[in-house]
């Protein structure tokens, strides 16, 4: 397992520095946007990374509720912060990319930017719950909020087809269209993003058993000290 | 600011993203290190 991980960076770090290359150098220039609409091979590929760690988040606290078994309620806690983190990437390059091409930052009331923005918020008021709850109820607490995120999530990715909406419709799945040699270098960096995801959980997952391993061992201590000062 | 100039910002903001969250990683794992190794030693709590 000590070996895997390194090897397993290395080939991702490869695999990001090729998307990047192909997103910058090898994949055509868009007509009307020029060169500005390479942020898509960022933007993309973090929103659809995001929605599947929000489903994993869902799937895990869904285990949880039923089986009760911690290694579900760490799953669903580090999908979330990971899936927070895309979602953070997301809203920050959508505006950077809004503000050349539709000339403002921000539409107000659109659908699409709104209701990412909610999905945002819901799952960072999980995290904060997370943190700052001490209570025994807390994974239980937590992961029936994690069920009613993840309601959110198919209404943001269908949102464009039923509102009428700023945002391009989706390009997988949907009304629009891409170049074939676009869609080969979304999808080199839809993967190298996804494996970046996987390694971030893992050594995330590792730090997260670690931490309440030694949270145990703290409050086991706690226990013995008053028997040693009583000897 | 050139069509360039938000492409970069895009990239850079991504990576500035990941860089620091992953450096939240690694800081909780120091600190998660500095108290084992204060759990190992006999008769000292941390």
């Amino acid at each position: 397992m000590k070996t895997v991980f390194p090897i397993l960076g290395v080939l991702t770090a490869i695999l990001l520095s090729y998307a990047l290359y192909e997103a910058l150098v090898a994949a055509p220039t868009e007509q009307t946007m020029g060169d500005v609409q390479r942020i898509f091979y960022y933007h993309v590929p973090s929103a659809w990374t995001a929605f599947i760690l929000f489903f994993v988040n869902f799937g895990a606290s869904v285990f949880y509720l039923t089986k009760r078994r911690p290694a579900a309620d760490i799953v669903a806690l580090v999908s979330a912060e990971v899936g927070v983190v895309f979602c953070t990437v997301v809203l920050v390059t959508g505006p950077i990319w809004a503000r050349p091409v539709w000339g403002i930052w921000w539409a107000p009331g659109d659908i699409r930017l709104t209701s990412t923005l909610v999905l945002w918020l819901i799952y960072v008021s999980y995290l904060v719950l997370r943190r700052f709850s001490s209570s025994g109820q807390t994974p239980t607490l937590a992961a029936a909020l994690a069920v009613l995120g993840a309601l959110c999530v198919p209404f943001v990715y269908f949102s464009i087809w039923f509102f009428r909406t700023q945002h391009p419709q989706p390009v997988m799945g949907g009304g629009g269209s891409i170049d074939p040699r676009m869609l080969h270098v979304l999808l080199i960096n839809w993967l190298a993003f996804s494996c970046f995801a996987f390694l971030v959980c893992w050594s995330r997952y590792r730090l997260e058993r670690l931490q309440r391993e030694v949270d145990q061992a703290h409050a086991l201590e706690s226990l013995l000290e008053p028997r040693r000062s009583a000897r | 600011m050139s069509n360039n100039g938000y492409l970069f910002a895009a990239y850079a903001a991504t990576w500035i993203i990941h860089i620091v969250y992953l450096g939240t990683i690694v800081s909780r794992y120091s600190r998660l290190k500095r108290e084992i190794e204060d759990l190992k030693k006999p008769g000292v709590r941390s």
